[in-house]
C-alpha cells in the first residue's frame, strides 16, 4: 500500500478530503505515539488538543459560503480530573483503529456506546458521553467520523422527483438506477454516505422543506411535476448526509436551491443556516457539509401580513426569543447579512412565528396552488 | 430513730402517756435499715441485685490484691439454681483472709478497712459485700459461703455465715478446714481450645445465692464486667454464666411458670478478659486533709482532737501541704497566736483560721494519695476491648474539692462508621464512667460525668450533636475520676455529684481529648479523600495504557510501565496529603 497520507481526488471545495483507512489508522497511531513519547521519553503529563467547536471559533467566510473554523484549541492534559475522559479516549481512538478501520467495519454511535460496556470502570454510563468524545476525536484528527467508519443512526432526509440516482449495488458494485418519480406513495431514502452517488436531472430546482407532512402534500398532489423541482424533506435540521447530498445535486447538476422552513427563530437559525453554512459544532468539516448556493423562500415574517395569517400565528415563547436574540448577537452568518437581521427583528417586533402549514387556513391546497408558485414568480428570496 | 406514729390517736382511744410510749421506742440496728432501704444499696430490683452483687465482690477481690501487691486475677461464676434463684461466686487470687476477720466481713454491715482513712479504694464503707449477703440471705434463707487461704496457712478455711439483722452480727453456721487452692480456667482469647487450668496459692472465694434475674444488654453483669476489663488493664478476669433452659419457649408468655426450670443448666464457656497491662497501678498513700476544702465544723474537731500543743504545729501537722512557714502565714493572717493552744481556737477563733486558710496559696494536695489509671494504660484497656480505629486519652493534674484531692482522666475511642457493629455511626457515643476504676452503670442522667460532656461543642471537634445532648458517632467516650472521697449522690455509688470543680475538670479534659479527635478526623478526613482519588486513578490508568498498547502493540512490561509512571506522575501532583 502507499504511504501517502492522505488522498486528493476533487478540489478542497468539491468533496471532503477523501483519507484511506489506512492513513487514518496511522494518524491514531501517530497520536498515540505522541502520548507515548510524552510519558515515558519526556517524562511529563500527556495532552489531547481539539480545536474548540461552537460558534465563537467560526468566522463566516463570505467568498467560500460556509463557516470556517478559526484556531483556538482547547488542551486536554491528564489529571485527576480527566483521566477517566483521558482513558475512554485511548480505547475509543484503539477501538476505532483495530476495530473499524483495520477490519474495515463500521459502527453507528450507538453501537460505540453500547461496545464500551465491555470497558469495565471506563465504559460510557450514557451515549452523549460517547458522542461528545467521537465529536472530540473527529476534530482532534481532523478526519470526519464517517471515514473513521463511524456511520449516523439518524435518516439522511426523502427525495422525490425528476431526479434519477445512480447508486452502487453493495455486492456487486454495479450501478444502480433510481428513478426518484417512479416510488409510488413513497420517496427515496438519502443514505449515509452521498460521496458515491450520481445524478441525472432535468429538473429546474431542489424545493427543501422541513416538515414531512408538507413534504407528503407535495408529493401527493404531484407538486414536482408542475413545477419540475426535486423535492426534499429534511425532518429538522438537515443531517451531514443530506447536506452533503443537496451540495453534490446542486453542484453536479447545476439546479438551484430553495429552502421552505417554518417561520420562526428555529428555522432560520438553526435550520436554514446550518444547511447554508454548517454548524458550530462541526465547524472543522463544514466546508463539505453545507449548500452555500441556497436561498431562503419562506415562511418569512412578511408573508404573515402578505397572506393575511395574523390570526394564524403563535406567540414567540421564551425559547424562541432568545433564539432569536442570541443570534443577532452571535451568529456570524446572522451578522453579516442585513436581510436576515431585519427579518429576524420583524418577527420579534411582531412577537409571533408562524408554521409552514398556517397557509391551510385558506384551503388545503393553497400552499401549492398560490402560496409557493407566487413565491417563486417573485423571485425575492432572502440570502 | 423513733415511731412515735404508731398508735396514733386517731385509731385508739386510750390515751398514750410519755412512759408507755417509751416502752415501744427501741435502738434500730443498721441491718434493719437496710433492710427495709435495700434500694439505697442497689439492690432495688433483681436485675440490679446480681450486678451489684458481682461489683461489690470483684470491688473488694480488686482492693485486696492491689493492697497485698499481687497483679489480680478474679473468676465471676453465675449459675441459674431456678426460676428467679442465681448462684454467685467470685473467685480472686488475693492474699486471703484470716480465719476470725471471715465472719464480720462478710456479715457485718459497716465494717471495713476503708472508712475511717482518707486513702484511694474501690469501696468505701464496707456495706457492699455484707449487704449481698443479707440480701441472698433475705430472699432465698441461704448462706453466704466463703473459701480463704493464706499464703502461709496449709490448708483454706470453709466458713459458712448469716448476718443476724438484729443485732448487725455474724452468725456462723458452718465451719471447716479443707484442701483448696483458687483456681482459674483461661479461655483463650481466639476462642481456641482452654489452657491447663492455673492455681494460686492464696486466694478467696465467696459465694451468696439470691433472688435474681438475669439479663443482657447495657445494664448486665457482661456489661459490668467488660467495663470493669477497660479500667483495669491488670486484671486478668474469667467469666461464666450457666443459664436454665426455658422449656418449650414458655418465655414468649411473658409468664414464669413453675415447670419453667426443668432443663438442667447449660454448662457456659469461660471467657476471659485478658491482662493487658503487667504491673499494678502506684499504690495511693494515705493523705490528711487539706486546708482548701475542709467545712468550719470538721476544722473545729480537728483542733479539737489535735496531739499537737500550738496552733503553728496542728496546722502543720495535720493537714496536707501546710509547711512550717505556711503555718506561720496563716496565724498571721487570721491575727492569731501561733503558739496559741489549738483547741482553745476551736472554741473561739476558729471562723477567722477558716478564713485565713481559705485565703492561703497553698501548694496542690499530693499527688500519691491518687492513683489514676493513666493515659497509655486507659488506651491499652480501651484498645482491647473496643475495636477502634482512633485512641486517645488525657490525665488531668490533681485538683481539690471540699479539700479532698481528686484527679479526672478521659479517655475516646473512635471508629471507623461501619468498623464497629456496636458503635453505630447515627447513635449518641457510648459513654464509660467509672469512679476509682469502678464502672458506674446506672443513673448516667443524674452524673456530674454526663453534664459535663452535653456541655461541651463537640461539634468544633466533628461530630455531630443534638442540643444539650451528647454526641452522635461511632465513638466511645471513658470517664474516671480518682478521689480518696468520690461524691456519690447516694449509697448506692452510681452518679458523681455535680460539684463545680469536678465538672470543669471532665469539661477541660473532654476538649483535650475532643481536639486530638478533631486533629484525627481532619487526617482521617484528607486521607479518605486522597485514598478516594488515588483509587480513581488507578482505576483509569490501566485503561489509558490498555488502549495505547492497543494501537502501538505495546508488550505487557511497556504497558506496565506507562501504568506506573503515569500513577506516579498524578499521584505526586494530586495526592500530597
Amino acid at each position: 500500500m502507499p504511504k501517502k497520507k492522505v488522498v486528493k481526488t476533487a478540489a478542497p471545495d468539491a468533496a471532503p478530503q477523501v483519507v484511506s483507512k489506512q492513513a487514518a489508522s496511522e494518524k491514531i497511531q501517530e497520536v498515540a505515539e505522541e502520548i507515548y513519547g510524552d510519558v515515558m521519553k519526556k517524562g511529563r503529563k500527556p495532552s489531547m488538543s481539539f480545536p474548540v467547536r461552537s460558534l465563537a471559533n467560526v468566522k463566516y467566510d463570505v467568498k467560500r459560503g460556509h463557516f470556517e473554523i478559526l484556531n483556538k484549541t482547547s488542551t486536554r492534559t491528564l489529571s485527576y480530573n480527566t483521566v477517566k475522559t483521558f482513558a475512554q479516549s485511548m480505547r475509543l481512538l484503539a477501538t476505532t483503529k483495530n476495530d473499524l478501520l483495520d477490519k474495515d467495519d463500521i459502527a453507528g454511535k450507538r453501537e460505540v456506546y453500547y461496545n464500551s460496556k465491555s470497558w469495565g470502570e471506563c465504559r460510557f454510563d450514557e451515549q452523549p458521553e460517547s458522542d461528545t468524545l467521537l465529536d472530540d476525536i473527529e476534530a482532534m484528527l481532523s478526519i470526519n467520523r464517517e471515514q473513521l467508519g463511524y456511520i449516523p443512526e439518524e435518516r439522511g432526509g426523502d427525495v422525490c422527483g425528476p431526479l434519477t440516482v445512480i447508486d452502487l449495488d453493495p455486492g456487486t458494485n454495479k450501478d444502480i438506477k433510481i428513478d426518484c418519480t417512479k416510488l409510488g406513495t413513497g420517496a427515496w431514502s438519502i443514505p449515509s454516505r452521498v460521496e458515491h452517488l450520481r445524478f441525472q436531472s432535468k429538473a429546474k430546482l431542489v424545493l427543501v422543506v422541513e416538515t414531512a407532512s408538507l413534504f407528503q402534500r407535495l408529493v401527493h398532489h404531484r407538486y414536482y411535476e408542475k413545477a419540475n423541482c426535486i423535492l426534499i424533506s429534511m425532518s429538522g435540521v438537515p443531517t451531514r448526509a443530506c447536506r452533503r447530498f443537496i451540495r453534490r445535486l446542486s453542484d453536479d447538476q447545476k439546479i438551484p436551491v430553495l429552502a421552505f422552513t417554518d417561520g420562526d427563530p428555529y428555522g432560520y437559525c438553526n435550520i436554514y443556516r446550518t444547511l447554508k453554512v454548517g454548524s458550530g459544532q462541526a465547524a472543522h468539516i463544514n466546508r463539505y457539509f453545507c449548500v452555500p448556493q441556497v436561498h431562503y423562500l419562506g415562511v418569512t415574517p412578511q408573508d404573515i401580513s402578505d397572506y393575511k395569517l395574523e390570526d394564524a400565528t403563535h406567540p414567540l415563547e421564551e425559547a424562541d426569543i432568545k433564539r432569536a436574540k442570541d443570534a443577532l448577537k452571535n451568529d456570524p452568518f446572522i451578522k453579516h447579512h442585513k436581510e436576515w437581521q431585519q427579518a429576524l427583528e420583524h418577527m420579534l417586533k411582531l412577537g409571533v412565528r408562524i408554521e409552514q402549514q398556517a397557509f391551510a387556513k385558506h384551503g388545503l391546497n393553497f400552499v401549492l396552488e398560490h402560496y409557493l408558485p407566487e413565491k417563486l414568480k417573485k423571485g425575492q428570496f432572502l440570502p | 430513730m423513733t415511731k412515735t406514729t404508731e398508735g396514733s390517736p386517731k385509731k385508739v382511744q386510750r390515751v398514750e402517756t410519755a412512759e408507755s410510749m417509751a416502752q415501744k421506742q427501741r435502738e434500730i440496728s443498721v441491718s434493719e435499715f437496710f433492710l427495709k432501704n435495700r434500694h439505697l444499696l442497689g439492690f432495688d430490683s433483681p436485675r440490679k441485685a446480681l450486678m451489684t452483687t458481682v461489683k461489690e465482690a470483684v470491688d473488694n477481690s480488686l482492693d485486696a490484691c492491689e493492697e497485698a501487691g499481687i497483679l489480680p486475677e478474679i473468676s465471676v461464676e453465675i449459675q441459674q439454681t431456678g426460676d428467679n434463684r442465681f448462684r454467685v461466686g467470685i473467685t480472686d487470687n488475693g492474699p486471703g483472709i484470716v480465719k476470725n476477720q471471715i465472719p464480720k466481713i462478710f456479715a457485718k454491715l459497716l465494717y471495713g478497712s476503708k472508712f475511717h482513712r482518707l486513702r484511694m479504694s474501690r469501696g468505701q464503707q464496707g456495706i457492699g459485700i455484707s449487704a449481698a449477703g443479707m440480701y441472698g440471705q433475705l430472699t432465698t434463707g441461704s448462706t453466704t459461703v466463703i473459701l480463704s487461704k493464706t499464703k502461709n496457712g496449709p490448708k483454706a478455711h470453709r466458713i459458712g455465715v448469716q448476718i443476724d439483722t438484729r443485732a448487725n452480727k455474724p452468725t456462723i453456721l458452718a465451719e471447716e478446714e479443707i484442701e483448696w487452692l483458687p483456681t482459674f480456667y483461661p479461655a483463650q482469647p481466639d476462642g481456641a481450645a482452654p489452657v491447663e487450668p492455673v492455681s494460686f496459692k492464696h486466694g478467696t472465694c465467696v459465694t451468696i445465692e439470691m433472688e435474681a434475674a438475669y439479663i443482657r444488654g447495657r445494664l448486665s453483669v457482661d456489661e459490668y464486667l467488660k467495663q470493669c476489663a477497660i479500667a483495669n488493664p491488670h486484671l486478668q478476669l474469667h467469666y461464666r454464666i450457666a443459664v436454665l433452659k426455658k422449656e418449650n419457649a414458655k418465655a414468649d408468655n411473658g409468664k414464669e411458670t413453675e415447670g419453667a426450670n426443668g432443663a438442667p443448666a447449660a454448662e457456659g464457656n469461660w471467657n476471659t478478659f485478658q491482662r493487658a497491662v503487667h504491673h499494678l497501678p502506684k499504690a495511693p498513700a494515705e493523705i490528711k486533709p487539706h486546708p482548701h476544702g475542709v467545712e468550719l465544723g470538721i476544722l473545729m474537731q480537728m483542733l479539737k482532737d489535735t496531739h499537737a500543743r500550738t496552733l503553728r504545729s496542728a496546722l502543720s501537722q495535720d493537714f496536707s501541704r501546710v509547711s512550717d512557714r505556711a503555718a506561720l502565714e496563716i496565724c498571721e493572717k487570721a491575727g492569731l497566736n501561733p503558739k496559741a493552744n489549738p483547741t482553745r481556737i476551736a472554741h473561739q477563733e476558729s471562723e477567722a483560721l477558716f478564713k485565713a486558710l481559705g485565703e492561703t496559696k497553698l501548694m496542690r494536695p499530693p499527688t500519691d494519695c491518687l492513683s489514676p489509671i493513666g493515659e497509655e494504660q486507659i488506651i491499652a484497656g480501651l484498645k482491647k476491648e473496643i475495636q477502634a480505629d482512633f485512641y486517645t486519652a488525657v490525665t488531668r493534674e490533681p485538683e481539690v474539692y471540699r479539700g479532698n484531692p481528686f484527679q479526672v482522666e478521659v479517655g475516646l475511642a473512635y471508629a471507623k462508621p461501619g468498623e464497629n457493629q456496636d458503635l453505630g455511626a447515627d447513635d449518641p457515643v457510648r459513654v464509660l464512667r467509672f469512679a476509682n476504676r469502678v464502672p458506674l452503670l446506672y443513673m448516667a442522667g443524674a452524673c456530674a460525668m454526663s453534664r459535663a460532656i452535653t456541655g461541651v461543642n463537640w461539634k468544633a471537634y466533628g461530630l455531630a450533636q443534638p442540643k444539650d445532648a451528647v454526641p452522635v458517632g461511632p465513638m466511645v467516650i471513658l470517664l474516671h475520676i480518682a478521689s480518696v472521697w468520690v461524691p456519690f449522690t447516694s449509697e448506692s455509688k452510681e452518679a458523681i455529684a455535680h460539684y463545680a470543680e469536678i465538672i470543669k475538670e471532665f469539661t477541660y479534659g473532654l476538649q483535650e481529648c475532643g481536639r486530638q479527635l478533631s486533629v484525627y478526623l481532619s487526617r482521617r478526613h484528607r486521607q479518605a479523600e486522597a485514598d478516594r482519588k488515588r483509587s480513581y486513578i488507578e482505576m483509569y490508568i490501566p485503561h489509558l495504557a490498555l488502549g495505547l498498547r492497543e494501537i502501538l502493540a505495546l508488550n505487557d512490561k511497556q504497558e506496565q510501565a506507562v501504568v506506573t509512571k503515569l500513577s506516579d506522575m498524578l499521584e505526586r501532583t494530586h495526592l500530597d496529603v
